[in-house]
């Protein structure tokens, strides 16, 4: 059982939920869970660290983005998100919904949350955990400068702000979101100055037969979007290799060598960066979810059955149990929210539970075909310089990682470098660099990724400022 | 390069609003983030305590706390999960860490 290094940070009152199915994250799968508890008469309590419901790659635009709705997605595409919106604003409606709400640890059965600054917890019953994902992040030299941001952070500055990270933006990583976050860029009227792929074409065309297997309507999406940039002349570019961000207070341009191997630097004044994703699962940790490594996606998943169920009472749903994007998620959750169902005695047809099941399989496989087309540029680890920012919130180097792994003595994993060099301490909690950590440790000993282990998660898994627990102490006297 | 904030708007917003950032009153629109409206008119939202470097958030989606920007009284925002209100005064630098620059006879402030 985890302990929370600030128990007295607990709340003193505790909400009993126990009766009750409890949603963590309002996200597709999150919602998909909700309907589901819904439409069997039961209104489930639902919570959500933003104030608006949708979550982060089905994210939905701010009334000020209301108008280039049609522009972004195209006339059918806008008219299906209004009526799923609508659909959903329907079933938190039926749903006891609280947004703006932070879980940040658990201890047994108690849930750790913040709420408008203020410390509260709940006790909870049976609870589907569907805290999504994130970008996954892969240095670059240069990537702490102003001007650089994570791929779906520029999305969520044009559908949320209304807002271009900047007005010559590059794209760049190894992800299909590239292309789509590009377009959604170049269809609002940002300057778009290119897509820097790191995966070769080869790799995505060897993919190909899977992602068909998959989903051919969005592998077909996937090259339509391509066609897209190439006709409004943005620079396409796959297979090439990131030098350097160049700039000194902000971007001014991005150094890389193309598939041929020539030196190009290309001027910009913004980056989205992206390698992936990377699965948000470390309160599903704190409630006692175990972990398995997964070899194509070259992370950590929590280990759950065909139907989301990780332990007792415990179900995740989502790309925060297993990376497969919202089609996926959709399906996920309503099979976890069946699963409760089943448990609590409600009537439950064992034929939509074999269908769901199928479907996400389905999902997961193209997920796969995905990541293979898009893989990891694992080689950054031992081709970056020693200056390279690893550890953006305690500035740790890739070269005092390297020389801590060559000093230390006997078997080493990633909390042990952790430990000794600070990486992944900081206030992200190595959510930015757990995965270059993992990729250095692993090649600096030479060990396979597997075996160096992950970061463990340690609440508070968002900070949470002394102030807030003074206000609890002052509004309790 | 045109204007010095980072973030270039693509629907203008109503401006309806003002904010203080290190002093310096920016206009701003209901609903928005406090990061939104920084970037637009700012180069950067502070610098790194470790290595003086200028910092401008990076994830947008309250995992990073690149973004972190304090009120006048002390507390910590993470600018890109908190919406502005009419008169919201913030600054790059805690005012904990001004105190401390400022050595035991107190800032200048």
């Amino acid at each position: 059982m985890p302990i929370s290094p600030m128990p007295g940070l607990m709340a003193a009152m505790t909400e009993d939920l126990s009766h009750l199915p409890l949603v963590i994250g309002a996200g597709p799968a999150g919602l998909a869970a909700a309907e589901t508890f819904v439409n069997a008469g039961i209104r489930p309590v639902v919570m959500d660290e933003a104030q608006r419901p949708g979550g982060q790659g089905t994210r939905r635009l701010s009334p000020r983005m209301q108008p280039l709705r049609e522009r972004l997605f195209g006339a059918a595409s806008a008219a299906a998100m209004a009526e799923r919106e609508a659909r959903e604003d329907t079933i938190l409606a039926a749903c006891d919904f609280r947004p703006g709400v932070i879980a940040w640890g658990a201890i047994g059965d108690e849930i750790a949350l913040m709420v408008d600054g203020r410390l509260g917890s709940v006790r909870r019953g049976n609870v589907v955990v569907a805290t999504g994902a994130m970008d996954r992040i892969f240095p670059v030299p240069g990537w702490t400068l102003p001007g650089v941001y994570a791929l779906g952070g520029a999305q969520v500055a044009l559908k949320r702000d209304a807002s271009g990270i900047g007005r010559q933006v590059v794209f760049a990583g190894s992800s299909p979101l590239l292309y789509l976050a590009a377009v959604q860029y170049l269809r609002a009227g940002c300057g778009v100055a290119a897509v820097l792929d790191t995966t070769p074409f080869a790799s995505k065309m060897r993919a190909v037969p899977g992602m068909l297997a998959g989903s051919a309507r969005t592998l077909l999406d996937g090259a339509r979007l391509i066609l897209e940039l190439r006709r409004a002349r943005v620079p396409v570019e796959m297979g090439v290799t990131l030098e350097e961000i160049v700039g000194d207070e902000r971007v001014a341009a991005i150094a890389y060598r193309d598939a041929g191997g020539a030196a190009r630097q290309l001027h910009c004044d913004a980056v989205g960066l992206g390698f992936g994703l990377r699965s948000e699962a470390q309160l599903a940790e704190l409630l006692g979810a175990d972990f398995r490594y997964d070899a194509a996606f070259r992370q950590w998943f929590p280990i759950t059955d065909s139907d989301g169920r990780a332990g007792p009472r415990l179900w995740l749903a989502g790309d925060g149990a297993q990376i497969g994007g919202a089609a996926a998620a959709a399906c996920a959750g309503k099979l976890a929210a069946l699963s409760v169902l089943a448990e609590i005695g409600g009537p439950v047809s064992s034929s939509a539970i074999e269908r769901l099941r199928r479907r996400l399989v389905r999902w997961q496989r193209f997920q796969r075909a995905m990541t293979e087309a898009f893989a990891t540029p694992i080689d950054s680890a031992s081709r970056l310089p020693d200056s390279t920012v690893l550890c953006r919130c305690e500035r740790v180097s890739f070269g005092e990682v390297r020389q801590a792994i060559a000093a230390t003595q006997g078997p080493i994993e990633v909390n042990r470098v952790k430990a000794i060099t600070r990486c992944g301490m900081g206030r992200c909690q190595g959510r930015l660099c757990n995965a270059a950590l993992a990729e250095l440790t692993a090649q600096a000993t030479g060990q396979d990724l597997e075996r160096v282990g992950r970061l463990r998660a340690q609440a508070p898994i968002r900070p949470i400022p002394a102030s807030a627990a003074l206000a609890q102490d002052a509004g309790s006297r | 390069m045109s204007g010095v904030g980072l973030f270039e708007p693509v629907v203008e917003g109503t401006e309806d609003l003002s904010i203080r950032f290190d002093g310096r009153p920016l206009p701003a629109s209901r609903g928005e983030t406090l990061i939104a409206v920084i970037m637009r008119h700012a180069p950067a939202l502070g610098r790194s305590e470790f290595d003086g470097k200028p910092r401008a958030g990076f994830c947008l989606m309250g995992a990073c706390q690149d973004c972190t920007v304090w009120t006048a009284d002390g507390r910590r925002l993470r600018a890109c999960m908190s919406e502005v209100e009419d008169g919201l005064d913030v600054r790059s630098r805690s005012p904990l860490a001004d105190l401390a620059d400022a050595g035991p006879d107190g800032g200048d402030d």
